[in-house]
């Protein structure tokens, strides 16, 4: 299921800009003539970019003029995908990954340093809260496919690898101050190698590793 | 073990320049043209002599499914479909391809599509790898420019487009119908085989779904021949393997390694052992979330290649190792599997749709030992009742976790039961 509830308020139309317009026609000549249904994710996602990271039924009406589909079958997709916010979110959108590598690892220390940094609370599975002053969402998350380097946390669409309490606030200040750090590891790990010296693929090559 | 010599992702770390340049640099796009001359059929027999197995988690002989594409087309295009929707819990091997090493892929595209007789690909990339995507996307531009793909893809005549489709947040779209279902614009919910793919697939043309990993070894099995690779790792499980260990190891890493390697052997080597010494294990998935944990009485000797975690019971799926040591609550850690399940099923059968939200719940329970003794059994019946009684293999993959629980550590989850009911005699005694 798609983030946050489509009850709220909704604005009364959706078009896209010019320039989203032609990157739609672009996505749309991706796939064979008659199947342009096929760009009806690519297309949500662009009106989603395109509309601070939430997704109106108007732009989901909007898509299914362009892809001459019944407006109930893009409703059906843009439910059924989680990465469709259905609502608002903030300016940074924290989802949290919990799944078991993260938990392994201490995701609840992570979960926990922003329940205490950002004042939240009341969290269920795949709900979202936000932060007093709206600036930031935060979501608890299905594996996000980077374990090797959990706890994860992905915002808007960079990762933040490899953390554990203290380093989530410190993700979450710099966030505050509008200075999101360098995305990956937040323990200047580099890629998935294992931490504090690689055991392959030896820079001079060659050799046993 | 395995030497750096016989690496095929040579960038794993994304050390080098993952771009066309650094790609040719290792080797990459070399003599594409004269391979494709060599013909179909001799791509597809390297392939099957290679012994590749698929590497998204089922192990189906690679050159076998390739083989399955009609020989000639009836009228309607082939499809090449690359499952690039990485979402099994502790699974994290495609990214690095993805983002260090895209041009792998994108040449695997051509060669696989070419021995297929496709026109076209389409890698699904799942839709949280946006950095990912974009170094593909980017790769795949870089090709298109230096001809490498086109209506004259490397000069060899034949026609090859490759287009990159991101996800949008689904576990399920990595099962192969569900993700031709989500490609042609619709909810990811799997469809009945057969037809399978390989008759009725993307737009109801023949088509073949594989796995990145899969394509992206490809042009390096068949530059360095297939006896090379098949002579790496054990008969019928040969060739080199990306590993993602994750858990309780001291440096959780991905690695490629020697298929076949010792569990302990790959732990130790690579990612400093168990944290707190080997004797601290307690268990390890060893394929992702969906295959049963295993003891580590069996992780003491298993080698990790299919047919090995297979004898245990367990299975390779996409060599994900979970991790655990003494300290993890292991009902705790299946649980939340439990609830990952509930979560990702797709509501179309009955039995998973149900079913898994009701072992989640029975699950929380047994965490917390509020159960009847009998109801271990009760709970190991309905798994039974979901695996195998639906259209896709989610419902196997949310069974096969508990029943590796109950089959390994009934011990662990009786005393549980035993503990609460103690505590609440106790309580109702002091009242």
């Amino acid at each position: 299921m798609s983030g946050g509830k489509p009850t709220v308020e909704q604005p009364a139309s959706f078009v896209f800009t010019p320039e989203n317009l032609a990157r739609a026609a672009r996505i749309i000549a991706k796939y064979p003539p008659g199947r342009q249904a096929s760009a009806v994710l690519p297309l949500l996602d662009l009106a989603q970019r395109q509309h601070d990271n939430w997704l109106p039924r108007a732009a989901m009406d909007h898509v299914a003029g362009l892809l001459d589909m019944a407006p109930i079958r893009v409703y059906e997709v843009a439910t059924f995908y989680t990465m469709f916010n259905l609502a608002p979110v903030g300016k940074w959108f924290l989802q949290v990954c919990t799944t078991t590598p993260c938990w392994l690892r201490g995701s609840d220390a992570v979960m926990a340093a922003c329940e205490r940094k950002l004042g939240i609370k009341g969290r269920q599975d795949a709900s979202f809260l936000h932060s007093a002053d709206g600036k930031f969402t935060v979501r608890e998350v299905e594996c996000l496919g980077a374990c090797a380097n959990a706890p994860v946390i992905q915002v808007n669409d960079d990762f933040y690898e490899d953390l554990d309490g203290p380093l989530t606030e410190k993700l979450i200040d710099a966030l505050a101050a509008d200075k999101p750090p360098p995305k990956g590891s937040m323990r200047g790990r580099q890629g998935a190698m294992p931490e504090g010296g690689r055991t392959s693929l030896a820079p001079a090559g060659g050799g046993e590793d | 073990m395995l030497q750096d010599k016989d690496r095929i992702f040579t960038n794993l770390y994304g050390d080098g320049d993952w771009g066309l340049k650094g790609a040719m640099a290792r080797g990459d796009w070399d003599g594409t043209k004269d391979i494709l001359a060599k013909g179909r059929d001799w791509i597809i027999k390297e392939i099957q002599d290679s012994g590749l197995r698929g590497r998204g988690g089922a192990g189906f002989p690679t050159g076998m499914k390739w083989s399955f594409m009609p020989k000639k087309s009836d009228g309607r295009p082939h499809y090449l479909v690359v499952n690039a929707d990485e979402s099994e819990p502790g699974t994290c091997k495609d990214r690095e391809i993805l983002r260090h090493d895209p041009h792998k892929l994108v040449e695997g595209c051509l060669i696989a599509g070419f021995a297929m007789g496709a026109n076209a690909a389409y890698i699904y990339v799942r839709g949280e790898f946006y950095n990912e995507a974009s170094h593909l996307e980017l790769a795949v531009q870089q090709a298109y420019e230096a001809k490498l793909l086109g209506d004259d893809a490397c000069g060899s005549g034949w026609k090859f487009d490759v287009y990159v489709h991101r996800g949008a947040g689904a576990y399920i779209c990595g099962e192969e119908t569900a993700l031709i279902e989500s490609l042609e614009g619709k909810k990811g919910q799997p469809r009945l085989k057969p037809p399978f793919p390989a008759g009725v697939g993307l737009y109801g043309c023949p088509t073949t779904v594989n796995n990145v990993e899969s394509i992206a070894v490809a042009p390096t099995i068949i530059r360095r021949g297939a006896a090379w690779f098949a002579g790496i790792g054990r008969p019928k499980n040969s060739g080199t393997k990306l590993f993602c260990i994750s858990g309780h190891v001291n440096k959780p890493c991905t690695v490629e390694e020697a298929m076949s390697i010792p569990l302990k052997e790959l732990l130790e080597k690579h990612c400093g052992g168990v944290r707190g010494g080997w004797d601290n294990l307690l268990a390890v998935i060893p394929g992702g979330s969906s295959v049963p944990a295993l003891p580590k009485s069996i992780c003491d000797t298993v080698l990790m290649d299919f047919d090995a975690l297979r004898e245990v019971r367990s299975g390779l799926g996409t060599a994900a190792v979970i991790v655990m040591d003494k300290s993890t609550d292991i009902v705790k850690a299946i649980a939340r599997l439990s609830r990952f399940y509930m979560h990702e099923s797709c509501g179309q059968c009955t039995p998973c749709r149900e079913g898994t939200g009701w072992l989640y719940r029975v699950m929380q329970r047994m965490v917390k030992g509020e159960a009847d003794l009998a109801e271990i059994d009760m709970l190991e019946g309905v798994t039974r009742q979901i695996e195998g009684h639906t259209i896709c293999a989610l419902g196997d993959a949310a069974a096969w976790p508990v029943q590796g629980l109950i089959r390994h550590f009934r011990p662990e989850m009786e005393q549980r039961i035993r503990e609460y009911k103690a505590a609440a005699s106790s309580r109702a005694a002091a009242e």
